[in-house]
This record gives C-alpha cells, sequence and structure tokens, in this order.
C-alpha cells in the first residue's frame, strides 16, 4: 500500500495537495492534463521531491524523509534510463550492487530477468545500439533483479508506437502479478490505463480529483474536468 | 539553400583579404627560411621551444586538473550563497587584459607584494601561475557548462540505485566530461603556447622565454630578422598543426559557456562532500580574488590622473574601435557566407583562426619584412597595430554573429530576395534591427581585446603613440610600479564596464 497522508507540495507558484491511497498489488494509473502534478506525485513516492507537510507512507512504513535509494521503491521514466556508455548486462547489474560485486547467485539472477525481458541476446550491446523499446526493457530488467514492492512509471512508453506501448505493458502487467508489485503508472494514454489498470486516477491542478476503479472512471460523468480532458475519447473508444 | 549574391561576393572578398593579410604574413618567413637554407636549429631556439612546450604543457595540466576538480565542486553545489557572483568571478580573467592581471598577480606575489614575495613570481613558476589564473577558470567554466548537460533522469537513476560520489564519477561524470576534454585541453595549451604579455613581463632570459616572445625580441630589440624567422618557422608548425588537430577533434571551444539551469541533484548530502567541495570552492577564491582586489585596492590609492594618461585612453580607445570596426567588416561577410552555404563555412570557420594559424609574432615577422621599405612611418605602424587586432579578435567576433545570422538567413532571405532588398538597404532596414545585439556583442568584444592589447603594439608601436597597455609595460620596466597599477586600475575599469554590456547582450532575451 502506498499512502499520500495530506502531502502538502509547493512548486514555484503551483501548490499541489495530495491525499490519497493506492492499494497493495494494485495497478494504478494517473491521468491528467499536462502541468497537474503527475510527475511530482511520483517523484514524492520515489523521494526526489520532499513532502513540505504530511507523510508519505508505503506498506507501514513512514519513507517521508528516507533518501530515494532507501525506499522500496523502482521507477521507470520517458527517457535516460540507462548509462550510455555500459552495455546491457552492466546496466542491469547495477540495480544489484554499484561496485559490481556480484555472487554467482546475482549473475543469474541478471540472467534470468535478461532473458524475461527479451534481451538474453543482447547483453554485450550498448543502448546505442538498441531500438528505444529495448532501451526501456533494460530498465524494466533492473527492476526485476533490484526487486523492490513499488514499481512506478513515468509516462515510459510515451515515445512507442501503439503495438510495441502494448507489448510492454504486457510486460509490465505479468512482472506485477509475478511479484505482487503495487504499480502507480503516469500516462497520457487513456487506452494503456483502460487496458492495464486496476485503478485510474484523475489528477489536476495539484489535487488528485478522483481515484476509482478504471471501468468506472471511465464512465464516470459527474467530473467536469474528466469530461474536458478525455473529449470524445470515450465514445470513440466504445 | 538560397543564393544571395551580394553577400557572398562580400564574403570572398573578405576571405581573399585574410588570404592576402596571411600570405603577406608567412610568405616572406618561408622565402626567407628556403633561400636561407632551413634547418639550421640552433641550441638558443631548441631551448626555447622546449620553454615553450614545457610552459604550455604544465599551464594545462594544472589548469585541467584543479579546473575540473573546482567544476565538479561547483556541479554538485547547486545553490549556496553567492554561487552565481562566483561563476561570474571565473568569467573575469579571460575578460582581462593580461597585462593587468600580471600587475596584480606582482602586486600580490611579488618582492614588495602582500606577501613579501614569500614564492617568486618570475620564470617558470610565475608564468604558470599566470596561465592558471587565466586558464583554470576558463576550464572549470567549460567543464561545468558540460556537466550541466547530464540529463536529469541520471541523476534520479543515481539517486535511486544509490551511487556514491566515486561510482556517480565513474558511472555519471567522467562519461559525461571524457569527450570535451581533449578540446578544452588544446584551447588551453594553444592560449599558454602562443601567450605573449605574461611571458615577455614574468618570463626571462634565454631560459624562460617562448617561441613568441623570442620572436619580439629578435625582431625589435635584437634587430635580427634572420632569427626572427627561424623562430617563426617553429612557432607557426607548433600552432598551425596544434589548430588543424582541434579542426580535426571538433573544433575548438571559443566563446564563453553560457549559465544553463541545472537539473536538481541529490548526491553530496554528506559532511564529507561539503567539506571537500566547500574547500576546492575557497582555493578557487584564494587564487582568483587576492589579486583582483589588488589592482582595484592598490590602484585606487595610487592612480593619478594626468595628461598623459588621458592621452593614452583616448590613442587605445581609438586604436580599439578602429580595429573593432575592421574585425567586424571582416567577420559580417565571412559569417553571411557560413551560414548560407555549408561549402564555404569550413573554410570562414577556419580562415577566421588565422592569428591562431599563424601566431600575430609569426605574422608580425613577415609584415616587418614586407614592409621593410617603410619602416618608422607612424601611420602604417597604426594601420599595422589595428589590422593585427582585428585579425586576432576574429575568431571571437565570428562566433557570435555566425550563430545569429543563420537563424536571421532561413526567416528573411526569401522575403528580401522577392523584394529585391539587398546590400547596404538590406543591412540598414533588416539585419541590423534584428541583428542588434549579436551585433553589439561582437564589437564590444573585439574592443575589449584590443583594448588590452600588449602584442601588437610590442612588435609594431613607436615612440608615437601609446595606448594603456603599453604605458603599463613601459611603467613596469622604468621602476614606477606604483604608476603601473594605477593605470591598470583604469584600464582595468574600462574593460570591466564593457563586458559587462556584453554579458547583458550574450544572454537570451
Amino acid at each position: 500500500m502506498i499512502r499520500l497522508d495530506q502531502v502538502a507540495f509547493r512548486y514555484e507558484d503551483m501548490a499541489m495537495f495530495f491525499d490519497a491511497t493506492f492499494a497493495a498489488q494494485s495497478f494504478t494509473a494517473i491521468i491528467g492534463p499536462s502541468g497537474g502534478g503527475k510527475s511530482t506525485l511520483l517523484n514524492l513516492i520515489a523521494g526526489f521531491e520532499t513532502a513540505q507537510s504530511g507523510h508519505v507512507l508505503i506498506g507501514d512504513e513512514d519513507v517521508t524523509a528516507l533518501a530515494p535509494d532507501q525506499r522500496p521503491v523502482n521507477m521507470i521514466f520517458q527517457d535516460n534510463n540507462v548509462f550510455a556508455h555500459l552495455d546491457v548486462w552492466t546496466n542491469v547489474a547495477l540495480g544489484i550492487s554499484p561496485a559490481l560485486k556480484l555472487s554467482s547467485d546475482d549473475r543469474a539472477r541478471i540472467a534470468a530477468a535478461l532473458f524475461d525481458v527479451g534481451l538474453a541476446a543482447m547483453m554485450t550491446r550498448t543502448p546505442s545500439e538498441l531500438s528505444g523499446g529495448e532501451r526501456q526493457r533494460i530498465a524494466i530488467a533492473r527492476a526485476l533483479v533490484r526487486d523492490r514492492p513499488v514499481l512506478l512509471l513515468d509516462e515510459p512508453f510515451a515515445a512507442l508506437g501503439p503495438a510495441l506501448r502494448r507489448d510492454m505493458l504486457d510486460l509490465v502487467i505479468a512482472m506485477q502479478r509475478q511479484r505482487s508489485l503495487t504499480v502507480v503508472m503516469v500516462s497520457h494514454q487513456p487506452e494503456d490505463a483502460a487496458f492495464a489498470a486496476s485503478h485510474t486516477a484523475y489528477l489536476e491542478a495539484g489535487r488528485v480529483v478522483a481515484l476509482r476503479p478504471t471501468d468506472e472512471l471511465f464512465a464516470a460523468t459527474d467530473i467536469p474536468g474528466l469530461t474536458l480532458y478525455l473529449g470524445d475519447w470515450r465514445s470513440m473508444s466504445r | 539553400m538560397i543564393a544571395v549574391q551580394p553577400s557572398r561576393a562580400l564574403g570572398v572578398l573578405a576571405l581573399g583579404l585574410l588570404g592576402l593579410a596571411l600570405a603577406a604574413g608567412f610568405l616572406p618567413v618561408l622565402w626567407m627560411a628556403v633561400s636561407q637554407g632551413a634547418g639550421s636549429a640552433d641550441s638558443y631556439i631548441i631551448r626555447v621551444l622546449s620553454f615553450t612546450l614545457l610552459q604550455a604543457g604544465l599551464s594545462t595540466l594544472l589548469s585541467m586538473v584543479f579546473g575540473l576538480l573546482l567544476a565538479r565542486a561547483l556541479a554538485r553545489r547547486q545553490d549556496f550563497f553567492g554561487r552565481s557572483l562566483v561563476l561570474r568571478l571565473l568569467n573575469l580573467p579571460l575578460a582581462l587584459p593580461s597585462i593587468v592581471v600580471v600587475i596584480g598577480l606582482i602586486e600580490v606575489y611579488g618582492k614588495q607584494g602582500w606577501l613579501g614575495g614569500t614564492i617568486s613570481i618570475y620564470g617558470l613558476q610565475g608564468i604558470l601561475l599566470a596561465h592558471v589564473f587565466f586558464n583554470l577558470p576558463l576550464a572549470a567554466r567549460l567543464m561545468l557548462s558540460e556537466l550541466e548537460r547530464v540529463p536529469a533522469e541520471s541523476w534520479k537513476l543515481s539517486a535511486q540505485l544509490g551511487l556514491r560520489a566515486p561510482d556517480i564519477w565513474r558511472l555519471v561524470e567522467w562519461p559525461q566530461l571524457r569527450s570535451s576534454l581533449p578540446g578544452i585541453a588544446l584551447l588551453i595549451f594553444l592560449l599558454c603556447a602562443a601567450s605573449f604579455a605574461v611571458v615577455l613581463t614574468l618570463g626571462g632570459g634565454p631560459n624562460a622565454t617562448t617561441l613568441e616572445v623570442a620572436i619580439y625580441q629578435s625582431l625589435r630589440l635584437d634587430f635580427d630578422p634572420q632569427r626572427a624567422v627561424m623562430l617563426a618557422i617553429v612557432q607557426l608548425l607548433l600552432c598551425g598543426s596544434l589548430v588543424l588537430l582541434a579542426q580535426k577533434w571538433g573544433g575548438l571551444a571559443i566563446g564563453l559557456a553560457s549559465a544553463n539551469s541545472m537539473a536538481r541533484r541529490f548526491d553530496g548530502r554528506s559532511i564529507w562532500s561539503k567539506a571537500s567541495d566547500a574547500t576546492l570552492i575557497g582555493l578557487g577564491l584564494l587564487l582568483l580574488l587576492p589579486p583582483l582586489l589588488a589592482i582595484f585596492v592598490s590602484g585606487a590609492t595610487a592612480l593619478q590622473p594626468s595628461a598623459a594618461l588621458a592621452q593614452a585612453t583616448l590613442t587605445s580607445l581609438l586604436l580599439g574601435s578602429l580595429s573593432a570596426a575592421l574585425a567586424f567588416a571582416l567577420a559580417w561577410p565571412l559569417a553571411s557566407l557560413a551560414a548560407r552555404s555549408r561549402h564555404w563555412r569550413r573554410w570562414s570557420g577556419l580562415c577566421v583562426l588565422a592569428s591562431w594559424i599563424v601566431p600575430p609574432a609569426v605574422l608580425a615577422t613577415g609584415w616587418f619584412i614586407t614592409f621593410i621599405a617603410h619602416a618608422g612611418s607612424t601611420y602604417l605602424a597604426a594601420f599595422l597595430v589595428i589590422a593585427m587586432n582585428a585579425l586576432m579578435a576574429l575568431p571571437f567576433v565570428f562566433q557570435p554573429l555566425a550563430s545569429a545570422i543563420a537563424p536571421a538567413a532561413l526567416a528573411h532571405d526569401r522575403l528580401c530576395l522577392g523584394l529585391g532588398l539587398a546590400g547596404w538597404n538590406r543591412f540598414r532596414l533588416i539585419d541590423l534591427p534584428a541583428l542588434k545585439r549579436p551585433i553589439g556583442l561582437a564589437l564590444v568584444l573585439a574592443l575589449i581585446l584590443s583594448l588590452g592589447d600588449l602584442t601588437a603594439i610590442s612588435l609594431f608601436g613607436t615612440q608615437d603613440f601609446t595606448t594603456l597597455p603599453a604605458r603599463i609595460y613601459r611603467q613596469m620596466g622604468s621602476y614606477r610600479f606604483d604608476e603601473a597599477i594605477g593605470t591598470a586600475l583604469v584600464l582595468g575599469i574600462l574593460v570591466l564596464v564593457l563586458s559587462s554590456l556584453s554579458e547583458r547582450w550574450s544572454r537570451p532575451r
């Protein structure tokens, strides 16, 4: 479970206030207009931003004051998820040990993760030799070996085509089920939310306006901002 | 690409003029060397070459190592009080004339200086100190702007993976810096190899002189053009090959680094890293501040306004303005050419570096031989000073113009062609109003460089006209150091006022 307990955060002119709970082992998509605070919400959970008041809880633990590496969290970004000068294998291995001190058990886990994401044949290549989708698979493999109960995704597949995005989402869904992860994913694509997420939150102007099961949220007519945000997507997707 | 005939003709003309100036510079040198039978490299030349390489190599090494440490500390400490002031301070040494900085260094480290001569300011030590004073901040600034290009996600990723300082160095900072280091080192080596004022004032004797200064001594003090020619050939080979090498490695890092906003970092929170960064930044300030303060404090008490000082100031401003105008007149058509034709871009980019490929003393040797029949004419001397200064300013004038003209050409060329706007009318009505700031920046940069010049005025100057740097040097030579520091203050303030103007114009609107 992830709980943001009356978390206040101000960035320049924008005052944000989050009070929301993401159920354990749920897959929540976050949608809403740009500049509404979607990425800030993830940064607060991951520890890249610190709440000015209120608390962030993961499981039963209050992580508000913890550094990013001490939180039980993996985060995958839209770009630059890898160190460009290191090969695939090393990029994944860094998820276990920054000094690359690895036991034979660790090496087996790295090999298994690379196999799971379909990069087993490419582990000696550098990221520049790979496609955008393959580069994101490196980040997923690293999250697999790092094995933290929370996975945060900040528009990770926004640059990929529709078919590839589906493949990547399938990969994340499989990983979530297998490891019982709590996943929070920011997305600009409502269809990604509809496809992958058990729950969807609508964020606007620094507030979680609604957080409901995905079907219910997309069927809702009582949220004026959401109707405006989705436009005619709802009627087109039916 | 759209062909705009008038500006292309002017550009080719400017290229031709540059080529002529270069030919007048090194053809006589080449011809004399061949006719004398080159290759008689005597022990003096070898000694001078060795010292040139030694001081430039050591200056580069020290500037790079400590510049790297300082850049890393500044990159990691993103919001301490006075950070932007420190960054502006790093730009200062490069803007100030070398002779002014040398005066400041002597006032602090010299025998009668603030420190009472605890270290020797003359010879290799002094030259290294002065070169590090100029180039450490330059290196730090360039490396800092390289570090600022690390993507925000890399810092987040480092924080999430719990990377420690050595890991971050190995995985993030070093890979980002690595590719830019050869270009920065080469630039600094070149600046030190061709440095004139520092070696002239702080060097001495055949054991602490460089090719550039030795050429000047052969031409102006020993009246030995043959030796000057031999030295010039060596200097030409050294600097020419360095510039060509740098072009191959992606160009020299000309132009001041801009202060970008940097992605937030999460490392460096430990007491140890805070303490080590603070120490490094403190040491940097300890290097930079005292000589600058010395010029202001001692200069203000020593300054005595006089008619001669006013005369020198006026002469400096007049010569400086004329060479800025000449530099602009050459750079504008070249930059227009470079902005519109890929074919010409390489040529004009290389030609503006003329004074780096063929360093001033080498050019002077050739011009000296070419114009020997007219030696002693004040007007010719003044013209040669102006021309030399314009050539030396060219790389710094060309750069802001070229990067401003390219987008303006794209926006206006079709319309101007359609309306038949060309030549002077186009410059007056379209380009001048649209490119006011880059044009102003280019002119002010050229003026700053010319105002601080000691090279051209030493090589060609006569008794009939004295600029501020020449006056400072003369006062130093006749043991009137108090007067020299007063004059240095005037020159320093003049340049600071101009450079604050240029800083305003170089900021994007």
